[in-house]
């Protein structure tokens, strides 16, 4: 039996025009597949277009090449079947956590009257059921990625598209929302393309870690599957001795690939 | 330091102030009053002219029109503030093709449109609040088209894919957007409409704030023009203040009180 596709990207291509007339290639011929319940983790150096691809894959950018099948149907204009978990902070401000939270499903015409006990019960499993009163600006940057996560995840896609949503946490925040993520996850296993600079996040995280290459032209040049067995404990794995054997081969590769992304960000910045 | 002892500070400036002001309009100094009642009035005339007004009701009359004028003024100015604000955001060509016009007319200085405004809706209130329009109207219109045109691009990409249609992200993303901008500049544009009305009034009109500092002007009756800005001030400060009460409770982050569902 073979399970669906969720998301596959094939020869997928993305460039940027430039503000002086030149082509600038984000991503070269990216191939990546991701089935239906699995969690793949993308990990490459700075500015190598890892959120460029989720991107595409989420319908806000459209590859200049090749193609986007979502459940194995073309992709045209914004991926309807995927929740997009954004790394800047995206709530609506004017809105209190709990009409954030419900939005989702206000937005599919879910009336006022049902979307809000379901909106409390996702605070609730995200850990802030006390908070729905709470505008986004006073609560933390910890509490705004749940709330950002419960908007999401009411809405029940099948598709979860995560660029860097840790990224601008502290390192025991992020372990804790890793968790948190995880256990939301195991619940119904959805599909999920998670982006990260941050290797030991990835396998911690994931059943798959693909890693790309430093830009410009980047391309996925490894692609490990992650054997260890779940539920996993963040805080556990990372002692596991798999763990780090997985992470000491990737890291051989990605340690180039970082290295080559900084000598060329430092360059650009001394040509400027 | 404690709100009782600020409190005190502040009325001993204004005490310190009456009282120089009193001793030196009617006591002299080297044989010479240093600033003479017929320029400078003292405070004791200025407060018997206030008394005088408000005992015989004449003020409320011009307080009321004043108010009135400030009012529509506002309201007028702001609609189509945000109206023109949101159309020209969400279609570019249309504010490329008028921005040069939007500046020009922003760029005059509106008194000079008093008379014009009188010659065409006479000397009534509507005179007087077509200049407030003219003040309040742009200042919303620029930052509601601001508040349009910097809606957080993430915002507007996560509104998106949680698969708002274009009808919906105008509701749930650009109207609280705009609208919060507008709020933040509420002080200055309700201080503007009142400014439109009194000026206005003072160009020519038969009532208003403005028209009975003109009158006491016209006569030399210096003490009914310090009598008249003291009124001034105190009006402008009860609006403002509540403004500040209305701002404390909107700007919560909640622009508007039904917050999307009407």
């Amino acid at each position: 039996m073979t399970t669906p596709t969720a998301v596959a990207l094939e020869d997928a291509k993305v460039a940027f025009r430039l503000g002086d007339g030149r082509v600038y290639t984000a991503v070269e011929k990216a191939h990546l597949m991701v089935a239906q319940g699995e969690f793949v983790a993308i990990v490459g150096p700075t500015g190598c277009g890892k959120s460029t691809l989720l991107n595409v894959a989420a319908g806000l950018l459209k590859p200049a090449a090749g193609s986007v099948r979502i459940f194995d149907r073309p992709l045209a204009g914004l991926n309807r079947d995927a929740g997009y978990l954004f790394q800047a902070d995206a709530l609506f401000p004017w809105k209190t956590a709990l009409d954030n939270v419900a939005i989702g499903l206000e937005i599919k015409g879910t009336p006022r009257t049902d979307a809000l006990p379901q909106a409390q019960k996702w605070l609730t499993s995200v850990g802030l059921g006390a908070f729905a009163g709470r505008y986004p600006h006073m609560l933390s940057g910890g509490q705004r990625k749940r709330v950002a996560l419960a908007q999401v995840l009411i809405r029940d896609p099948k598709i979860l598209l995560m660029d860097e949503p840790f990224g601008p946490l502290d390192a025991q925040t992020r372990q804790v929302m890793g968790n948190l993520l995880l256990d939301l996850w195991s619940a119904d296993r959805k599909a999920v393309l998670f982006v990260t600079h941050d290797l030991e996040e990835a396998i911690a995280l994931a059943d798959r870690v693909v890693i790309m290459s430093a830009g410009p032209s980047s391309r996925i040049i490894g692609d490990w599957r992650v054997s260890l067995p779940r539920p996993r404990d963040i805080f556990e794995v990372r002692l596991d001795k798999e763990f780090h054997a997985l992470h000491r081969e990737i890291w051989s590769v990605l340690k180039d690939e970082v290295m080559k992304g900084y000598a060329q960000s430092t360059q650009a910045a001394e040509a400027v | 330091m404690s709100r009782v002892t600020l409190l005190a500070l502040q009325i001993l400036v204004a005490i310190v102030c009456l009282a120089l002001w009193q001793l030196l309009a009617t006591v002299p100094v080297f044989g010479k009053i240093l600033s003479p009642p017929f320029f400078f009035s003292n405070p004791v005339d200025v407060f018997s002219q206030i008394v005088k007004w408000f005992s015989s009701g004449v003020i409320w009359k011009h307080l009321g029109i004043t108010l009135a004028e400030s009012i529509l003024a506002f309201v007028i100015g702001s609609l189509g503030g945000v109206l023109v604000g949101f159309w020209f955001a969400r279609q570019p060509l249309v504010a490329a093709v008028f921005d040069p016009y939007v500046k020009m007319i922003n760029a005059l200085p509106r008194v000079v449109l008093a008379p014009i405004f009188a010659l065409w809706l006479g000397l009534g209130i509507w005179s007087k609040v077509a200049l407030g329009v003219t003040l309040v109207f742009f200042i919303v219109f620029f930052n509601v088209y601001q508040g349009v045109k910097e809606v957080s691009r993430t915002v507007l990409d996560n509104g998106r894919m949680l698969g708002m249609s274009e009808r919906q992200l105008m509701q749930h993303v650009y109207w609280p957007s705009a609208l919060s901008w507008m709020f933040s500049s509420l002080h200055t544009s309700v201080g503007f409409a009142v400014v439109g009305a009194v000026v206005g009034e003072y160009l020519g009109s038969a009532a208003g704030l403005g028209y009975l500092i003109q009158q006491a002007e016209g006569v030399f009756d210096v003490a009914g023009v310090f009598a008249g800005m003291f009124v001034l001030s105190a009006f402008v400060i009860l609006i403002d203040f509540g403004v500040t009460l209305m701002e404390r409770r909107l700007l919560v982050w909640r622009p508007t009180a039904s917050d999307g569902r009407g």
